[in-house]
């Protein structure tokens, strides 16, 4: 019971999918301008990355290993089709505004990362345990960006208006950088930062050292 | 003609694909250490566009488009929603095919590229690329145009990263932002020059 609660909790923010194992960037970056899009794609990507994990553990004594990448694709693919009939079905305005991104969860490197690594080698239940978890981790770093991003660049959040812009009457003039596509890069880089700083052993080695300045005052002059 | 280089232009600097539609992310952060490997990295991805969207296009147009089994007597079949499953498994038997004709025929450049192609079948800017196609309903030469003009788009901006990135490691960063944070804010800096080309019109 205690390893399926670390399957669920240490990827979150121990091992986060995205600031630590640098999986499933391309999504985080573009669909986080507005939160209830970020919403519905966390949900999806949540619920892809644990049924495609059950599913390729279910059958993992079987699957030849020459041509595991394909047969974890073509399950990854059809889930992914499925989450888009849905979404175009009951949630048209927001499949609209996801465009290509629904798609693009087949690529997404989350998905395929835990089904290669962990479901090949795990019981179904805890893969199960593991995509879920792992889509948590990813949830929690889009929504934050997400919040910022919607807050400070347009005063609202889900749509409703919190900090009463100027346009409107109100005292809050929208940072327009926050809606344009680098200010995720910054966000990811602030939130990555502050993550490390509360976790220190996430710290990356530095690749060159700056050696202590050996030469005297008097020689330099 | 002036049509085509407009394109061309547009998803090469206007539209690019990773600094303006963040595809392609990971192995754009996870490459980008060293020039050499981003060229080759960036050769590949550019090949593998050029031939998989045009391909893509053919089997949207000829197979899944509404409508478009009609020759074979199926006027009212509609299988674009098998698009996604169809267009990842074109472009892992690209890869494939493409890395056995390289390590038969041009074994140097297959030593150069070899280690890199695996890699581009999870690249989301080469799916990216055949789901724009899509969404956008470019004909058989656009779709060349396009995927060729995104895939110089994409190898462009990863040497450009890599050459940040090798000047940069000799810089002093405080310890947290180390590595993959200060990466993000480099390629944050250099979205921000590329939106610059964002208001040319051609």
């Amino acid at each position: 019971m205690s390893e399926l609660k670390t399957a669920l909790t240490s990827p979150v923010f121990k091992n986060n999918p995205i600031a630590l194992q640098i999986l499933g960037i391309c999504s985080a970056l573009a669909v986080t301008s507005s939160l209830q899009v970020t919403l519905v794609m966390c949900i999806s990507v949540t619920l892809v990355t644990a049924f495609s994990s059950m599913a390729v553990s279910s059958i993992r004594n079987h699957i030849p290993s020459s041509i595991r990448i394909i047969v974890q694709m073509v399950i990854i693919a059809s889930l992914v089709i499925v989450v888009d009939q849905v979404l175009k079905a009951y949630a048209f305005a927001i499949s609209k505004q996801l465009s290509v991104f629904v798609g693009l969860i087949i690529t997404n490197c989350i998905v395929m990362g835990r089904a290669e690594g962990f479901a090949m080698k795990n019981p179904p239940l805890a893969s199960f345990v593991d995509g879920i978890g792992n889509g948590l981790g990813y949830s929690v770093v889009l929504i934050s960006v997400a919040v910022v991003r919607e807050l400070f660049g347009s005063g609202k959040l889900f749509g409703f208006e919190i900090l009463p812009v100027v346009t409107n009457g109100g005292w809050y003039v929208p940072n327009g950088l926050l809606l344009l596509p680098p200010s995720a890069f910054f966000l990811i880089g602030f939130f990555i930062w502050a993550l490390r700083s509360w976790k220190k052993e996430q710290v990356e080695k530095e690749e060159f050292k700056i050696a202590k300045n050996t030469r005297s005052v008097k020689e330099a002059f | 003609m002036e049509h085509y280089l407009s394109l061309f232009v547009r998803s090469v600097f206007i539209e690019n694909m990773a600094l303006s539609f963040f595809l392609g992310m990971c192995t754009f952060l996870a490459i980008s250490k060293k020039i050499q490997a981003a060229i080759g990295l960036g050769i590949a991805v550019i090949v593998v566009m050029a031939i998989t969207v045009p391909v893509n296009h053919m089997i949207y147009d000829g197979l899944l488009r509404d409508g478009a089994l009609a020759w074979a007597g199926l006027p009212d079949m509609d299988l674009s929603f098998l698009g996604l499953l169809s267009y990842i498994g074109v472009i892992a038997a690209i890869v494939q095919i493409m890395e056995m004709v390289l390590d038969k025929y041009v074994p140097a450049l297959y030593s150069a590229l070899g280690v890199f192609l695996p890699l581009i079948t999870v690249n989301c800017a080469i799916m990216g690329g055949s789901l724009f196609m899509v969404e956008r309903d470019y004909n058989l030469g656009e779709s060349l145009v396009f995927g060729a003009g995104a895939g110089t788009g994409w190898a462009l901006a990863i040497v450009a990263l890599a050459g940040i990135r090798e000047k940069l490691k000799y810089s002093d960063v405080p310890e947290g932002l180390r590595g993959l944070g200060i990466t993000f804010i480099t390629v944050g800096l250099m979205s921000l020059g590329f939106m610059s080309f964002g208001g040319i019109d051609l």
